[in-house]
């Protein structure tokens, strides 16, 4: 046997490594927290980047369970939901301030969020993780729908339709932020985020969540080296569970509503796709999903009606040619750039995007022109001064031409051609 | 002295097919112990049986004199007895060290912790390269596992199965489909990895079970017509008659 | 009496419905493993496109013409969107069927606008059959009793009396067997694919009237049939059957329910003035499915009538 001290330093990342792919994008982080407000952002930015903040906690709870666990979710919303309407009241027994609750800062709403959503998530998780797959997806369905329809009827908890909003601005000021203006929410919404990261980075690396990779993997041979995978699924699910409660914490201050609106299958939806389009692989495709997805739907949906038809469709294309994300792609580059291939790769990309444009502007002639002569108002449809309209032969020239022309150049591209 | 492994009457039917027919068997502490028998005989199936893979339909198992047989194989597992599979059965998407950590953890007492950093835990890291280097991945440690060549997948599922220290190793055709070099350094890897423990293996291949087992038995339909030491074995009758034709002259070819 | 008699009628109609849905679910997810997340955007699909053909034509034409064009949808989904996922797992498969069911229903939205449209019970249906203790029972609804009852039979005999059944049937058990013993699975799976969207196509034709045609009918629809399938048993058509009888039954006839919590439970002390006690358990029919969902599973995880566990 060799010398055992000496393998074993050769096999584990060295220190500068470590500090190189774990510690340095952490800290980076962190600083694009404390410097976005530098550049004095408008109030809506600032909203738009809270709500991005508590996408990224948010999705990255969901990829708990669905990247390394393996576990796809269509009712995680309520996890947040239920933490979120936990951090509500909270907040007016603040306001109220009696007893103990008078001494609750406003800026912990997302630790008692964390354990509302990790108690529901034990509650909860305890019938639905005896089996993985279609199955567990299936259960998860049927909750969320059992706990939305139960948020419409019990007012008490749930304030019915209206929901329940509540106050940030009682209890006692933390880092003297007083939580009213929303340039220092964003501060109580950057530090929670950077919590929120650390907090599920740091679980991928307990022997906890290696397991629940090796169940996503392999859940018999778990049983076989002495876990119970549904012990292993159970416990991943309560993390899930109160890392979404965060996130609803987190959410609770920043708009101070909740409705049971946001229990129901809708924002599960949403967060499903905005991860798995970001990519469910990799750590960091939660984060970018979280911050594409909240700009699109914010800026997106101000322009066109069609938004989640383009939602669905470039969801359904992720699914069916891009199973590893905007990460993916991001990190797939990197790589062709480090091996030095970064000319091949370029003339690939080069085509690969001409086709993506062409598709696009098809897709889109073809989706606005339908809106409007769906709407029945008379509109228009006017790119570059151009009458598109559905008797315009024109139209079907633009998008059925390039349509052709752009799956041509994507196939080309996806054989490695322009060579 | 207490034995190791006990079957006793074991049975077990799928629907109206009897697999396992009543199977007897004791396997002391210490010993090699192979199972041999024509395709279909019910080799994998024992195998599930003991390992809790399958719930027998009669009949019981014990383990260091404590029945086994009706619990789950995470507790069968817990308590000292350790399987490697026919086909490949390990964590594609992890890497080879990773692979063979998730075989470590229990033994070492991590369970499903989540307050403490894996990377950390250095007894865990230690008996991984420990293992590595037993079984000779230590240069491939970093490799994704489903990047492993045929030979070596199969090397990594022996080292799952070892990692966890187990008292009691079970090992299904572990040299299936290897060549003969490729045999030879697995046979030397089993000798070493099960020294001072009891083996229980599954082989088809005559001259890794002569050579190793200390005793062999011999399983046909569902029943074990003959167990006794290799000479025994070896000069069997009815071991004979059960082997007719090639494999027969396999028997020969390794007196 | 005489709600208990309407509700059993009314019951039996929407179970039945609920089964049509739940059959083509039930036939592509034990062969495929595939559980169509889209299904009830296809049983949309199908009382929007028997809209459209009812106003150009007849309504007795849609009820042929808009299952098989729903069909073919499906198979074309199948054929160019489903086969290429699957490679990638169920997982891949269930979330691309996700994204379909967002598609389909912005595609409705687009083509017939956001609001309900007018698709109404033919004329020549549309009168009162019989008089049931005074009031008027609507001869639509025995016509839906009708179809699906001449559906199931047909389906029975479809399975069980001819060579495609065999196939199917065996298929369902045995999905590689089949393949090894010759036969083309990939044209198996598409032609499943497409009956069973037809089937929901079919309860899209003749429900969409009986309720009502909206964008929305495919979200309501979607997860009820998904307990429908668990409850039953995951891969069992006998299974589905029962319990789409039994969560129809149990939703119409909760309806007619007038009584609140505090009546049923007021005798462990459960106050008529309290949140809980208010709630009548009318109220409470759209969340039973999903109730029974969650006792199903604690109980019996296989479902009634499935063989594996969920």
């Amino acid at each position: 046997m060799t010398d055992m001290t000496a393998s074993h330093a050769a096999l584990e990342p060295s220190r500068s490594d470590k500090f190189r792919q774990r510690t340095v994008p952490l800290i980076l982080f962190a600083v694009v927290l404390l410097v976005i407000p530098l550049f004095n952002p408008s109030r809506s930015m600032v909203t738009l980047l809270n709500h991005m903040g508590i996408t990224i906690v948010f999705a990255l709870s969901y990829n708990m369970l669905l990247g390394r666990a393996g576990l796809l979710s269509f009712g995680h919303a309520v996890y947040m939901g239920l933490g979120g309407y936990f951090a509500v009241h909270v907040m007016n027994w603040i306001a109220e301030g009696t007893g103990i609750w008078g001494s609750v800062p406003m800026f912990s709403m997302p630790a008692f969020g964390f354990g509302a959503g990790a108690l529901a998530g034990a509650v909860i998780g305890w019938p639905s993780c005896r089996r993985a797959g279609t199955p567990f997806a299936m259960i998860s369905l049927g909750v969320a729908e059992l706990v939305a329809a139960a948020g419409f009827m019990f007012d008490s908890l749930f304030g019915g339709e209206m929901g329940i909003s509540g106050d940030r601005m009682n209890g006692p000021e933390l880092f003297g932020l007083s939580l009213g203006p929303v340039d220092e929410v964003y501060w109580f919404i950057a530090f929670w985020t950077f919590i929120g990261v650390l907090g599920t980075y740091a679980f991928t690396r307990t022997p906890l969540g290696k397991l629940s990779e090796a169940t996503r993997d392999n859940p018999e041979r778990v049983e076989f080296v002495g876990y119970s995978p549904q012990r292993v699924r159970y416990l991943v699910f309560i993390f899930a569970g109160a890392f979404a409660g965060m996130a609803g914490g987190m959410s609770a201050v920043q708009d101070e509503i909740f409705t049971p609106e946001n229990l129901s299958l809708i924002p599960s939806g949403a967060i499903l796709i905005a991860t798995y389009v970001g990519g469910i692989r990799y750590f960091t495709g939660p984060i970018m999903g979280a911050i594409v997805m909240t700009y699109m739907g914010s800026n997106l949906s101000d322009y066109t009606a069609g938004w989640l038809l383009y939602l669905g469709l470039m969801f359904v294309c992720v699914v069916m040619f891009l199973p590893d994300g905007i990460a993916g792609i991001v990190y797939g580059t990197a790589d062709t750039i480090r091996q030095g291939r970064a000319g091949e790769m370029w003339r690939t990309w080069m085509l690969r995007l001409m086709g993506l444009a062409l598709v696009g502007a098809a897709i889109i002639t073809i989706v606005e022109v339908a809106f409007r002569w769906s709407d029945g108002y008379g509109e228009v449809f006017e790119p570059f001064g151009l009458q598109l309209t559905v008797e315009n032969p024109l139209t079907w020239v633009i998008g059925i031409l390039s349509l052709v022309l752009g799956i041509l150049a994507l196939r080309r591209a996806a054989k490695g051609g322009g060579k | 002295m207490t034995l190791a492994l006990e079957l006793k009457d074991l049975r077990k039917s799928f629907g109206p097919a009897k697999i396992i027919q009543g199977v007897n068997l004791q396997i002391e502490k210490g010993e090699r112990h192979a199972i041999i028998g024509p395709n279909g005989a019910g080799k994998s199936t024992l195998f599930n049986l003991i390992s809790g893979r399958f719930f027998p339909s009669s009949g019981e198992v014990k383990l260091n004199g404590e029945v086994i047989s009706g619990k789950r194989p995470f507790e069968i597992n817990r308590m000292g007895l350790s399987r490697s599979f026919q086909v490949s059965n390990i964590f594609t998407n992890m890497t080879v060290r990773e692979n063979v950590r998730c075989g470590v953890l229990y033994s070492m007492g991590y369970g499903m912790s989540f307050w403490r950093n894996i990377g950390n835990l250095k007894e865990v890291s230690q008996k991984t390269a420990q293992i590595l280097d037993e079984v000779g991945l230590l240069d491939k440690a970093n490799l994704p596992a489903a990047s492993l060549p045929y030979a070596d997948q199969r090397t990594l599922e022996i080292a799952i199965t070892i990692a966890g220290g187990a008292e009691v190793i079970l090992l299904d055709e572990p040299t299936a489909g290897m060549s003969h070099s490729e045999t030879d350094r697995a046979v030397a890897l089993i000798e070493k990895a099960s020294q001072g423990k009891t083996l229980l293996i599954v082989e088809h291949d005559m001259g890794v079970v002569f050579g190793m087992a200390d005793r062999i038995s011999v399983l046909v339909y569902g029943e074990i017509i003959a167990t006794g030491t290799p000479e025994e074995i070896r000069g069997d009758a009815k071991v004979r008659e059960a082997y007719l034709g090639e494999d027969a002259q396999a028997l020969e070819g390794v007196a | 009496m005489e709600t208990l008699v309407f509700a059993l009628l009314n019951g039996a109609i929407y179970g039945l419905l609920l089964f049509m849905l739940s059959s083509g679910l039930t036939l592509i997810f034990s062969m495929m493993g595939v559980l169509n997340f889209a299904h009830a955007s296809f049983y949309m699909l199908g009382a929007y496109l028997a809209f459209t053909i009812t106003e150009g034509t007849s309504f007795w034409i849609a009820l042929f013409l808009a299952p098989v064009l729903v069909g073919g949808v499906g198979m074309l989904v199948e054929r160019y969107g489903l086969r290429k996922v699957h490679a990638q797992g169920h997982v891949a498969e269930l979330l691309f069927t996700f994204g379909l069911a967002y598609l389909i229903d912005e595609l409705v939205k687009i083509f017939w606008g956001r609001t309900a449209v007018n698709y109404r019970v033919p004329e020549i249906l549309d009168f009162p059959l019989f008089t049931l203790y005074g009031a008027q029972y609507p001869a639509y609804r025995i016509f839906i009793l009708f179809v699906a009852a001449f559906m199931l039979v047909a389906l029975w005999y479809l399975l069980k009396k001819t060579r495609a059944g065999l196939i199917i049937q065996a298929a369902l058990s045995h999905p590689h067997m089949v393949g090894s013993l010759g036969h083309n699975v990939p044209l198996i799976f598409m032609t499943v694919f497409g009956a069973g969207c037809a089937l929901a196509g079919l309860a899209g034709v003749i429900g969409g009237n009986y309720f009502v045609t909206d964008p929305a009918m495919a979200v309501q629809m979607g997860p009820i049939v998904f307990v429908v399938v668990v409850v039953g048993g995951l891969g069992s058509l006998e299974g589905a059957f029962i319990a789409a009888m039994l969560i129809g039954l149990l939703q119409t006839s909760a309806i007619s329910i007038n009584a609140s919590l505090a009546d049923i439970f007021g005798f462990i002390g459960l106050g008529a003035d309290t949140e809980l006690g208010e709630i009548t358990i009318a109220s409470m029919a759209p969340m039973l499915p999903f109730l029974l969902l969650v006792l199903i599973l604690m109980i019996r995880p296989r479902g009634l009538m499935g063989d594996r566990e969920v």
